[in-house]
């Protein structure tokens, strides 16, 4: 369906990448926001205070911390809205716990993480990219999320809008993974009008009470929604349950509702799967990267591409579920892969994975604080190609 | 099948022979979930009886109601009643309602959960949401320890008490949970044992009507953990106790309402105060700085 | 059921006390004793039977001289016996 006018403030502006994601958000129908301030996020929040008591419907409630705002946004999931909190690598640490009820109970909703510097509190007002193996594995158990990667404030307002589409798609939690750099550099964002963008409405249930089971799954491995005070009279739990919502604790449950969870995003990452490929054609390197990362790498193919190597850049925008698929095709077609990321190996582990030992790999990290130098991924580039021959 | 089958035939009268129809309250109960998981002379099955008939004193539909918990033995409440229900996370039933009830504000939001859930792990949501005054019932059953993992010591454990982590009696000062609540803006504050029933059920009646943070304070026993662990003996030892050992005093100060295990233990309705709630605080703000542009917000 | 008056009322019609049927749903019961202790009229004792839990449920024993107050009701914590009045119906 179409996004409601109401939120959406089309036009030419020239914002940072936290304020077109609070944009986007509006514009996917997000009418709840719990936050708490932290550096570099906390614009995504300040924005929709001011925007919140002006867009019909939307309320924004600054909680006493990460926890209590990562939860009160599944509240009010429950209650019928769209919801999404905003953090960075701390908080994120804190909200871990309900990513995980997220998951099990399957919620929709959208956590951002702008990241920044890390571990602990770490460099609040400088880019990192390592949140990312935290965002696939950061709460206990076994559970899928679905995270996008961003690299402009364009994309931050229309990959927010993915994201809301995705969670409700797929009933999952989806983690927003920004960077600071993209979150506070400012660009051009153009907004379209309401009527071309695709928002994906909540499948609600149409069975009436007593027939609806809750976590009963349709062919697509999701189970539609309920609201509270709908009159279903149901309940949810994070104890592992049956398709009634009832806490049951048996082996058998937890096989079937665990391997479904998982299941749900795994058989269906080919649809999720997106990403970007410039001069892969015929590279023998391949550069894989996301975030602010990836418009320096674009740089540094250029400046390798004069020096005579031939290579290509896969940019990730949706990174998990990791698309396994095409780095196994890369890595068979004989293409060195450069993994460029701003930390000390994440997504590196994952493509070395994924190539089954075809190709070498190459990690070109560091450990943020600032966007790499074009230079020293030109010279992973070079020794990628040495390692090939 | 009538449950009058059931029935020893002595239990009637000869010449009664009409089917009395279900327990009154069995359309409240996940009848599919029974029986429940609480112990024998356990207070916590009798407060949700209460809560039961709260609801209905009170004429709340109960399509309207939502009931939030933690995680504790008190928390498996919202797994028995018949009315949306969430089991959450430890300590976090009330930032839960918080986000429930702002998106959706007809909802009538109960959040039952145990001491240790509401007010060790959750106290910072608690004094939050009191301060905000937050148009939720936080209804506290309060066992003095922490039940469902084994009897740990609990931050309103009496003075002396032997749990399994203060094996040598508690040397720390409980939390006056009354007090607390008065002190961080609550606007209905009672507390009642698991004897007052009656007392309990009005309780509940005002504080689910009352717009506004309410709480409700009812002290149960803990048959399994905490009276044998004192040695007290059973559920009902702890009832005959409360008996002779509660004063019911409305209106009390709430600052006199410590508990220890040697003193009597003050009941009643200590405050009852007017304060509007965060919507009503938010919509008038609103109101008075952005005028016409704004549009009340109910959901 | 005899009630006593404190003084005799003149002409007026006699109250009617209500009475209560209760109904004991005995599998349910744990055993806690609860209704038993608090009857205002003694009406129940700890029978010597054994549910199918294995505790001994009430037992009802002079089951005129109840009057359909409810505590035995409102205190189970199992929802294992309630009260019905004869005439009307309730069930407090």
């Amino acid at each position: 369906m179409k996004a409601d006018p109401k939120g959406v403030l089309t036009g030419s502006h020239f914002m940072d990448g936290d304020h077109a994601c609070c944009e986007g958000a509006l514009a996917a129908g997000c009418r709840f926001v719990a936050g708490y301030p932290i550096t570099p996020s906390t614009e995504v929040v300040e924005r929709f205070a001011r925007r919140a008591p002006l867009v019909e419907g939307a309320l924004f409630i600054q909680m006493e911390d990460e926890i209590a705002a990562s939860i009160a946004i599944q509240g009010a999931v429950w209650a019928g809205k769209k919801a999404m909190t905003v953090t960075s690598g701390p908080g994120f640490s804190l909200m871990m716990e309900h990513i995980g009820l997220a998951a099990m109970d399957e919620v929709p909703c959208v956590f951002v993480d702008v990241q920044r510097g890390g571990p602990s509190t770490g460099l609040p007002t400088l880019p990192g990219q390592a949140d990312m193996m935290q965002a696939r594995w950061g709460s206990h158990g076994d559970y899928e999320i679905i995270a996008l990667v961003p690299n402009s404030p364009q994309e931050c307002f229309n990959m927010t809008i993915d994201a809301f589409n995705l969670a409700e798609q797929y009933r999952v939690p989806v983690m927003f993974m920004m960077d600071e750099c993209v979150g506070h550099m400012m660009e051009r964002v153009v907004i379209p009008a309401a009527d071309a963008i695709e928002v994906t409405p909540r499948r609600y249930t149409t069975l009436p009470p007593g027939q609806y089971l809750p976590f009963k799954p349709n062919d697509d491995l999701v189970p539609d929604l309920f609201k509270a005070g709908d009159g279903y009279r149901l309940h949810v739990t994070g104890l592992t349950h049956d398709y009634r919502g009832y806490p049951n604790m048996s082996p058998a449950t937890q096989e079937e509702l665990v391997h479904r969870l998982v299941n749900k995003i795994r058989l269906n990452a080919p649809k999720i799967w997106r990403y970007e490929e410039i001069d892969v054609k015929d590279a023998e390197v391949v550069v894989v990267s996301y975030g602010i990362t990836s418009r320096v790498a674009v740089e540094a193919i250029a400046l390798a591409r004069k020096q005579g190597v031939k290579v290509g850049m896969l940019r990730l925008i949706v990174v998990w579920p990791f698309p396994e698929q095409k780095i196994f095709e890369l890595a068979s077609q004989g293409k060195a892969l450069v993994v460029a990321e701003m930390n000390y190996g994440q997504m590196f582990y994952e493509v070395d994975r994924c190539g089954r030992g075809k190709t070498p790999v190459l990690l070109a990290g560091h450990g943020g604080g600032t966007v790499h130098n074009i230079e020293d991924i030109a010279k992973i580039i070079l020794e990628a190609k040495k390692c090939r021959s | 099948m009538s449950v009058v089958n059931e029935l020893q035939k002595a239990s009637l009268s000869p010449t009664f022979t009409e089917d009395p129809g279900k327990h009154p309250m069995d359309d409240f109960l996940r009848m599919d979930r029974m029986p429940h998981i609480w112990c024998s002379t356990c207070g916590i099955g009798v407060s949700v009886n209460c809560f039961a008939k709260a609801l209905e004193k009170a004429h709340i539909p109960l399509d309207q109601v939502a009931v939030v918990s933690g995680i504790g033995c008190t928390g498996r409440v919202a797994g028995y009643v018949k009315v949306d229900s969430f089991h959450t996370t430890h300590g976090r039933a009330i930032p839960f309602a918080t986000g429930l009830k702002m998106a959706n504000p007809k909802l009538k939001v109960v959040v039952f959960s145990g001491d240790g859930d509401i007010i060790a792990i959750g106290g910072n949501h608690f004094i939050n949401a009191a301060r905000r005054n937050i148009d939720i019932t936080v209804i506290c059953i309060n066992n003095f320890n922490y039940a469902m993992t084994g009897g740990q010591l609990a931050s309103t454990t009496p003075e002396g008490a032997v749990l399994s982590t203060s094996p040598y009696g508690n040397y720390e000062t409980p939390f006056n949970l009354p007090f607390l609540a008065e002190s961080v803006g609550a606007v209905y504050v009672a507390r009642w044992t698991s004897l007052h029933i009656y007392n309990q059920t009005n309780s509940m009646v005002e504080a689910i009507q009352k717009p506004g943070f309410s709480f409700v304070e009812i002290i149960a026993p803990c048959p399994t953990i905490f009276e044998r662990q004192q040695k007290f003996g059973d559920g009902l030892d702890r009832l005959r106790w409360y008996c002779d050992n509660s004063e019911i005093n409305n209106g009390a100060h709430t600052r006199d309402a410590d508990i220890h295990l040697t003193n009597k233990i003050i009941v009643g309705k200590f405050v009852d105060v007017e304060r509007p709630t965060y919507l009503d605080q938010m919509n008038a703000h609103y109101q008075e700085k952005l005028g016409s542009r704004y549009k009340k917000y109910e959901g | 059921m005899t009630v006593r008056y404190r003084e005799k009322p003149f002409g007026l019609p006699k109250p009617e006390t209500p009475h209560g049927e209760i109904v004991i749903i005995e599998d349910r019961c744990k055993g806690c004793a609860f209704c038993i202790e608090y009857c205002p009229h003694d009406v129940l004792v700890i029978s010597k039977k054994f549910n199918i839990k294995g505790y001994h449920p009430p037992e009802i024993t002079k089951s005129e001289m109840c009057i359909n107050c409810g505590f035995c009701r409102m205190i189970c914590p199992e929802f294992a016996i309630y009260t019905y009045e004869t005439k009307t119906g309730e069930k407090p």
